[in-house]
């Protein structure tokens, strides 16, 4: 007879009190004599913490999304949003379980350290070009986001960045970089080192150009006089990516619930649940459900 | 003879690196009220709290009725009681402040109550029982001060300098009542002042105080009139010190040279030709005209002198004479106004051989 | 000006309906400032009797830094406090942060100092001979710290209110410790934060209002209660 006490690893359906310690397994030789052998012990917490960013909280998806996961996996779930820069840190450090980024030079960077598992695309929007209504530097229906850009600079037209390492901000530092422009110490360039709605709330009040991302800017378009300038251009695409903070690399991480998680974010269900989020309050979908299609289709470009 | 309830026994109190008392002997009996007095900064108030456990000495054991107290401070302090210049009351009602003491030691309710109303009639106050204590003046609030202290029937009772910030009228009732109440009471009481007149209206026994040490230990009578150095007699009042030189000796009455003239005093145990320090109090001098011819006075001493300067003092009057030394008189206003005296006058002043009190100069 | 208009009708509406989970964030402001508080009061009269009452080498030391402490910026408390038991850090095994429990730390390192700093200004302005006085009449130790503590009751009252007012008007400190999870770490302070930084101003102002109607509110019972002592 053999009896195992332990953390099992089911998907989504774990349901383990929390701080239940692993007991060792005890296996009957045949003798009839029962021998303790020993199992390393294994906390398994209710508690996940889900690492992301502002941004993507402030659409609400997570909202939607989390109270499902919680129900459905019996854990709870802690979502701390802070800028990307924070979140991937946490990952770094194993104060995280889990971790829903839209930065993926920097999440391939903390895979390769080996602090990061199981990475998983999960969905994508879009970033869009934002100004003022009488587009000073004239880049209203561009194709191409560097031309935008090197438009702006020619014009020293004001262009708010976030400037806080965040998805966006990396995404918006890659287009200059593309563009062969480094706006930093320009007097046009402002960083105001915040999250997409506080700065789209500067660029309103200024007047300014800014990068944002599809879903905070229809959010917040009521409190907002800027319009879409440019869109559809593919290296305007922001994708978000899911991922297990390594369980093996710190102890006090929770394994099943990281797993599960990542799981539950490319199951086919949550997947048709974001395909719909948001065509209610805004008349268009705010993300497009990527789970297990092909990651460089939507590389930008 | 029963042990004392206090003594001090080679102690020595230090504030930082300043030694502030050095006591090596004193005793408190039971029944006395020994009053210890000196001039502001002699460490009184530092010897007070010392006997009154409050503070622990560097050097020295105290002990109470001959045993030392160390580990009972808090038991022992719980059988005496403590009275300072600032009444220290708390904001509640003067019965409550009364009665406080009582009930730190855990007397119930009735027992407090009682003792509380007993001694605030007793002291005149207790149509303020339930007024609260931040709205009574200085000296009601220093009767409520004595009465807290009085409910508690205390085995000792240590006051320092309780009547120095009230005015000189409250401060006589309060004497008054206070020596009422001590006669009464009969509790050895260690008093601590300053004021000469308080010492000689209350003091058993006598303690003179000055730089930390005790100088003198006697009754009153012995200290006031017969001070054992130049300091102490200074601060005792006795105002006349003057330089002289025994001239002779006769069954202990000796004569003085001071200044030219010769006084008369009982000076046992001192050798002719010897520097000594003649002392008078000036109470002790009498004045008479000096163109009578007889003296009225049967005092050995009358020595001719000028009035050099007369001033009014309280109700008394202070004249100032030369009789080849500077001889200081108080006499009473009416003496003054019978005699007709005025500066410039000529005066016999005379003083009994038995006022005179000599000193040995270089003590 | 209309925002603030719009934000006082939508703090009645909020009140009404409940909206915003708002009585649970209240309450849980007034628990979690108010342990704050409670466990500040502890330190701060033992700590504050203790620097005031005694003399020994450094005491002057001991007063700048309590007084330093007043003025500790709470994001810094914050960072320190979260640093600290974050997993990775030295306290990480203790589970507490993202926990109300975390943000009681944090917010009693805020008003610990506060609390101590009056305490031992109210204790320091005592009658010196006070203290020796109640000793005369046979106090223990105890019965003269008791006597004592009432004695400075008005200050210390004042005390009280300052510590409180610095627990629950921050939220830097409660924002990095607690991570201002929904239904368990949100107080009133992240709450307005969060709506904020989503653009929601209206929601932000009303919150804001009831806020302030807590604060005075505990102000006001606080203020009468210390009134009615001084006039006793």
């Amino acid at each position: 007879m053999v009896v195992v006490v332990g953390c099992g690893g089911e998907e989504g359906k774990a349901t383990q009190t929390p701080q239940v310690q692993a007991t060792a397994t005890v296996t009957q030789t045949p003798q009839g004599q029962a021998t303790p052998t020993p199992t390393p012990v294994v906390h398994s917490p209710k508690d996940v913490i889900l690492a992301t960013t502002t941004s993507t909280q402030d659409t609400g998806l997570l909202d939607v999304l989390v109270p499902i996961f919680e129900k459905q996996s019996g854990f709870n779930v802690k979502v701390i949003a802070v800028g990307s820069g924070q979140a991937l840190a946490m990952g770094e450090r194993g104060d995280a379980d889990a971790l829903l980024a839209h930065a993926p030079s920097s999440e391939v960077d903390l895979v390769n350290k080996g602090a990061a598992i199981n990475r998983q695309l999960v969905m994508h929007n879009d970033f869009i070009i934002v100004g003022p209504t009488n587009d000073p530097a004239g880049i209203k229906g561009m194709t191409s986001a560097v031309d935008a850009f090197a438009a702006i600079y020619n014009k020293g037209a004001t262009f708010v960045s976030r400037g806080d390492k965040s998805g966006t901000d990396q995404a918006e530092k890659a287009i200059w970089k593309k563009a062969g422009l480094d706006p930093k110490g320009q007097s046009w360039y402002e960083e105001t080192g915040q999250g997409m709605a506080a700065t789209l709330q500067v660029a309103n009040q200024k007047d300014a150009y800014t990068l944002a991302d599809r879903g905070t800017y229809l959010s917040q378009q009521k409190n907002l006089s800027l319009v879409v300038l440019v869109e559809g251009d593919p290296a305007l695409f922001n994708v978000y990516h899911v991922m297990q903070v390594n369980p093996e690399k710190f102890d006090m991480v929770n394994g099943p619930g990281g797993a599960a998680f990542v799981d539950f974010m490319i199951s086919d269900a949550t997947q048709a649940i974001i395909k719909d989020f948001g065509v209610d309050k805004y008349g268009q979908p705010l993300f497009i459900p990527d789970a297990g299609k092909d990651e460089s289709q939507l590389t930008p470009g | 003879m029963s042990e004392p309830k206090l003594s001090l026994r080679d102690v020595r109190v230090r504030r930082g690196r300043a030694e502030m008392v050095n006591v090596p002997h004193l005793d408190v009996l039971e029944g006395e009220v020994l009053v210890i007095i000196g001039p502001n900064g002699a460490g009184k108030t530092i010897l007070l709290e010392t006997l009154a456990l409050l503070q622990r000495p560097a050097q020295g054991r105290v002990l109470f009725e001959g045993q030392p107290v160390d580990g009972r401070q808090l038991a022992l302090r719980r059988r005496m009681a403590v009275v300072f210049q600032d009444p220290l009351l708390l904001r509640r009602s003067v019965a409550d402040n009364v009665a406080m003491g009582l009930r730190l030691r855990g007397a119930p309710w009735s027992a407090r109550r009682e003792k509380a109303a007993h001694w605030m009639r007793r002291f005149g106050i207790d149509h303020l029982a339930r007024r609260s204590a931040v709205t009574i003046s200085g000296g009601e609030a220093q009767r409520a001060n004595l009465a807290r202290a009085f409910a508690l029937d205390p085995e000792v009772l240590l006051l320092d300098e309780p009547f120095s910030a009230l005015d000189q009228p409250t401060r006589e009732e309060l004497l008054d009542d206070l020596s009422d109440a001590l006669r009464d009471t009969g509790v050895a009481t260690v008093f601590v002042t300053h004021d000469r007149a308080e010492a000689l209206r209350l003091g058993d026994r006598v303690a003179v105080m000055m730089g930390g040490s005790i100088r003198q230990v006697g009754t009153a009578a012995e200290v006031f009139a017969a001070p054992v150095d130049e300091e102490v007699a200074a601060f005792v009042g006795v105002e006349n010190i003057v330089r002289g030189r025994l001239k002779s000796l006769a069954d202990g009455l000796a004569t003085i040279d001071v200044g030219g003239a010769a006084v008369q005093a009982m000076a046992p145990g001192l050798d002719s030709g010897s520097e000594v320090l003649v002392c008078l109090r000036p109470e002790d001098v009498v004045l008479e005209p000096a163109r009578l011819d007889s003296h009225t006075t049967s005092a050995r001493n009358h020595l001719r002198g000028t009035v050099r300067r007369i001033t009014m003092i309280g109700g008394q009057v202070r004249v100032v004479l030369d009789c080849g030394f500077t001889l200081v008189a108080l006499i009473t206003k009416q003496s003054l106004e019978e005699m007709g005296l005025a500066v410039g006058d000529e005066v016999v002043a005379s003083f009994k051989a038995t006022a005179v009190h000599v000193i040995p100069r270089g003590t | 000006m209309d925002l603030i208009w719009d934000g006082l009708g939508e703090a009645i509406r909020i009140i009404r309906t409940g909206d915003y989970s708002v009585w649970e964030i209240a309450v849980r402001s007034i628990l979690v400032s108010g342990s704050a508080t409670a466990v500040a009061l502890l330190l701060g009269i033992g700590v504050g009797s203790l620097i005031a009452f005694n003399q020994f080498p450094g005491r002057n030391l001991a007063f700048s830094l309590v007084n330093t402490g007043m003025g500790l910026p709470p994001v810094v408390v914050g960072l320190i406090v979260a640093i600290a038991l974050w997993r990775s850090g030295p306290l990480g095994d203790l589970r507490l942060i993202y926990t109300p429990t975390a943000m009681v730390v944090a917010q009693t390192v805020i008003a610990a100092p506060i609390v101590m700093g009056f305490t031992a200004a109210a204790l320091r302005n005592l009658h010196p001979q006070l203290r020796s006085q109640l000793y005369g009449l046979g106090a223990s130790r105890l019965q003269m710290l008791w006597l004592v503590l009432w004695e400075a009751k008005l200050p210390l009252l004042a005390a009280v209110m300052a510590g409180f007012g610095g627990a629950i008007s921050e939220v830097g400190a409660s924002q990095m410790v607690g991570g201002n999870l929904a239904g368990d770490t949100r107080v009133m302070t992240t709450a307005i934060w969060l709506e904020v930084s989503r653009g929601e101003f209206a929601p932000a102002i009303a919150l804001s209002f009831i806020l302030l109607a807590l604060i005075f509110i505990v102000n006001l019972i606080l203020t009468t209660v210390q009134q009615q002592e001084r006039r006793s």
